[in-house]
């Protein structure tokens, strides 16, 4: 069974697990993700891989906690099994030299992006990373990205560290003083990947985006990933999770993603654990 | 000797108010002396057709006569050199087309009830443990653990190879776990099968993803020699009409593999969650649509529509299940098509748009085609919306084998008689083959195959 061997608070209710999961590890290419499940009444649930050791078998996993699985998960510790683990899902993501390309990560969504930047930058391109959070307790990953990139720009919601504002806000300012920008690629919140593809789309930058709709098989069996990219339906499980920015109906996807929201409530409330930890 | 019935022993069956609250199997089967009767019924045909409609060609009479005289261990002996899983195909065979429809008795009368009788010989009968085979050491891959993949597990098995089976989900069944309900087909039925074919050595690796964890020719750079593709045609398929991304539309295979995969029935207890909805529009015709709709009242929906565009008797789901339905008060709406789904204005499912349909010109086959009726358009009002309208064959594996080569539906090419595909020592069946069959036409082509396998590695040695 895949092992949890390492844990590690990054910042409040944000974890970082080391899996034990060699046939994962073997294969897996930026942009892809796994589906795990803790236990036999457990649900299913989507991770992006965040980095990966071929050579020690093991994959990286950093979540939020936001609802009763990733609570569960939140609280096993080191030495715990995984009960279900599947992967690599998802296509990989499409690494060329094309010049300069700009990462933007929104909260957990800095980790979800570090594989793709490292492989941008493997790939001999000028990377520029913008990574942002609420504030400086929740800007996670700074040196491993810092590492990887030509440059890092770091922006806070409050001003505690870096760039006050949103990570939109340096982009925006990178688009004004012209400078050349062959791709931007984000991840993270629904609502800032449309902020960014917003943005770009009015000066014609490529931007690719990573969608986080629910999932539950994850291999293209049940439909409930669809999303809507220039009007067409697609599975995100299986033709994406990466899509053209330009095309995707965010708003639908913020839609789909609250079909649940009642019955994650209940879930919530049902666990004791889980209410400790929400405090 | 007395004149024979003309009419089946019946079934005893749950009442239908009751059962359409409850996940518990609908058809509770024969008794052993209800068996008996039925058996007795039976002619001993000595050219017995029935065979014939067979599709892995049970010896029908041979085992109703066992069953005549009680030997219920005998009469799964039988059974079970042709078929793996008569506890399975006994409950969702659609045996008024196959065996059934060509039994001599029916042709006045009601023909032996073949379906049942098998299901009982299941239910009673018992086979010693099986003596393990010594392997050979030879290893063979088998992808998917459906009814196609763990048949030709345990042929292969019994013929002393080395079998593991690589299934993507995290239970092995396939269709039979995550799509057939509890109620039509209990759990426990399909995990005995499963158990009884590891005893015969298979090894089953669950939560891999062949073409993305392992690709097949990885598989056989780590030593499998020969390959079976038994992935079945699994993905759902969508009418492509407005509104059909509202919250509140399931296809078929999410709502299924919710309720029985994931047990969103017994939510909160089982963290997966489902939306009960008061009223429901199931659209298809087949076992998927019928499963769909039974288990839509199960979770206590107040009325469920099933929109099918054709009429009654081009159904393709089993009668039985048919029947089934309506009993439990499904409202059937024959020679009806939806238009759009319509939001509620915040994005959820507020009503159905159909038109009325009529049947036009008839194919060779006798199947008409639906035209529809102008100005018929009208509205149901349902907060609940499964499409159920057929599966198509998930591209994976065929993408990631360029040497594998697929039909114009994007099923995978094999040779009807041994499952050969284009890709040396790769071998197919079942619903990835022909497209959504049946369980016991995906058998019978992992039977042939498994033979053909053998005769391949021989060769090779
Ligand atoms: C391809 C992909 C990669 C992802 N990678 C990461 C990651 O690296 N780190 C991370 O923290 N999160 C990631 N997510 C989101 C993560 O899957 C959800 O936060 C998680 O499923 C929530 O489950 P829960 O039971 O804890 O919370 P719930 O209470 O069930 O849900 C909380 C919120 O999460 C969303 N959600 C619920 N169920 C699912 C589901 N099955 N699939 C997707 N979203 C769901 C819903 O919008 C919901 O409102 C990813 C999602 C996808 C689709
Ligand atoms: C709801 C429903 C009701 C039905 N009712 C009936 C009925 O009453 N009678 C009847 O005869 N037939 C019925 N059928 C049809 C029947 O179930 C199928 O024809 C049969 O299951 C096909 O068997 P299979 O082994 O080819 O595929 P499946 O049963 O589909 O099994 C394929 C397996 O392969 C796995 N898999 C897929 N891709 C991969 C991969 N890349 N790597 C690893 N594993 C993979 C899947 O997870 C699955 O477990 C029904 C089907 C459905 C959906
Ligand atoms: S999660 Fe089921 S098809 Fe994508």
């Amino acid at each position: 069974m895949p092992k949890i061997i390492k844990r590690k608070q990054l910042a409040p209710k944000i974890v970082h697990i080391d899996i034990q999961a060699p046939d994962v590890a073997r294969t897996v290419q930026p942009g892809q993700f796994v589906i795990l499940r803790l236990h036999e009444q457990g649900e299913r649930i989507p991770l992006t891989v965040a980095d990966f050791s071929r050579q020690a078998g093991t994959i990286s996993i950093i979540f939020q906690e936001v609802g009763k699985t990733t609570i569960d998960l939140g609280a096993m510790k080191e030495q715990d099994n995984i009960h279900n683990l599947l992967g690599p899902l998802g296509q990989p993501t499409h690494i060329a030299k094309l010049g300069t390309v700009v990462c933007v990560g929104g909260g957990v969504g800095t980790a979800s992006m570090h594989p793709i930047t490292r492989a941008f930058k493997e790939a001999g391109n000028k990377v520029i990373s913008i990574i942002g959070g609420r504030n400086k307790e929740f800007i996670i990953w700074e040196k491993e990205i810092g590492a990887i990139s030509d440059q890092l720009i770091i922006t806070t919601d409050d001003g505690s560290y870096g760039v006050k504002g949103l990570v939109t806000k340096p982009l925006e300012e990178m688009i004004r003083r012209q400078e050349k920008i062959d791709l931007v690629v984000a991840i993270g919140p629904v609502i800032m990947m449309k902020a960014v593809s917003h943005l770009t789309k009015s000066c014609g930058i490529k931007t690719m985006v990573s969608l986080n709709p629910i999932m539950l098989d994850g291999t293209g069996m049940c439909g409930v990933c669809r999303v809507s990219v220039n009007n067409e339906t697609k599975f995100a499980c299986f033709h994406g999770p990466d899509f053209d920015g330009h095309l995707v109906d965010f708003d639908l996807l913020m839609k789909r993603l609250g079909t649940y929201k009642t019955e994650e409530k209940i879930s919530i409330e049902k666990c004791e654990r889980c209410e400790n930890a929400s405090h | 000797m007395p004149a024979i019935n003309p009419k089946q022993v019946s079934m005893s069956k749950q009442q239908p108010a009751e059962r359409a609250r409850n996940f518990k199997e609908v058809a509770l089967g024969y008794t052993k002396e209800e068996a008996i009767l039925e058996a007795k019924r039976c002619l001993g045909c000595k050219k017995p057709f029935c065979v014939e409609g067979c599709p892995v060609s049970v010896d029908i009479p041979q085992f109703i006569a066992s069953v005549m005289e009680g030997d219920f261990n005998g009469a799964l002996q039988i059974i079970k050199s042709k078929n793996s899983l008569p506890g399975v195909c006994g409950r969702v065979c659609p045996q008024e087309d196959q065996c059934e429809k060509v039994c001599i008795l029916g042709r006045k009368n009601e023909p032996v009830s073949i379906g049942r009788l098998e299901r009982a010989v299941a239910d009673f009968g018992k086979i010693g443990i099986p003596v393990k085979r010594e392997t050979n050491g030879i290893k063979v891959a088998v992808v998917g653990a459906g009814p196609a993949g763990l048949t030709i597990a345990g042929d292969l098995a019994g013929m002393g190879y080395q079998v593991t089976v690589f299934e993507a989900l995290h239970k092995p069944g396939g269709v039979l776990v995550y799509g057939i309900p509890e109620f039509r087909l209990p759990k426990i039925i399909v995990e005995q099968e499963v158990e009884y074919i590891k005893t015969l050595g298979v090894e089953l690796k669950l939560d891999q993803l062949i073409g993305r964890t392992f690709t097949l020719d990885e598989l056989k750079k780590y030593g499998y020699r020969a390959i079976f593709v038994a992935s079945g045609a699994g993905f759902p398929k969508f009418m492509n009409i407005p509104g059909e991304n509202l919250n509140g539309v399931y296809s078929a295979n999410e709502f299924l593999t919710r309720v029985n995969l994931m047990k969103a029935y017994c939510f909160p207890e089982y963290d997966t969650p489902i939306k009960a909805a008061k009223k429901v529009a199931v659209v298809g015709g087949g076992n998927v649509a019928m499963d769909s709709a039974r288990t839509a009242l199960r979770l206590g929906a107040e009325k469920v529509y099933n929109v099918y565009r054709r009429s009654r008797k081009e159904m393709p789901a089993r009668l039985e299940e048919v029947e089934n339905a309506i009993e439990e008060g499904i409202a059937m709406e024959f020679l009806v098509n939806p238009l759009r789904i319509m939001d509620d204005g915040n994005g959820w499912v507020k009503g159905l748009e159909c038109i009325r349909m009529e049947l036009g010109a008839c194919d060779e086959s006798g199947r008409c085609r639906p035209i529809p009726l102008k100005s018929s358009e009208f509205i149901l009002e349902v907060d609940q919306v499964i499409m159920a309208i057929g599966t198509s064959a998930n591209p994976l594996i065929s993408a990631t084998t360029p040497d594998l080569k697929t039909n114009k539906w994007g099923y995978l090419e094999a040779d009807e008689n041994t499952g050969q595909t284009a890709k040396e020592g790769v071998f197919a069946g079942g619903d990835i083959v022909t497209g959504s069959a049946t369980v016991i036409s995906a058998m019978g082509a992992a039977r042939k195959s498994a033979q053909a396998i053998d005769q391949y590695l021989k060769k090779l040695k």
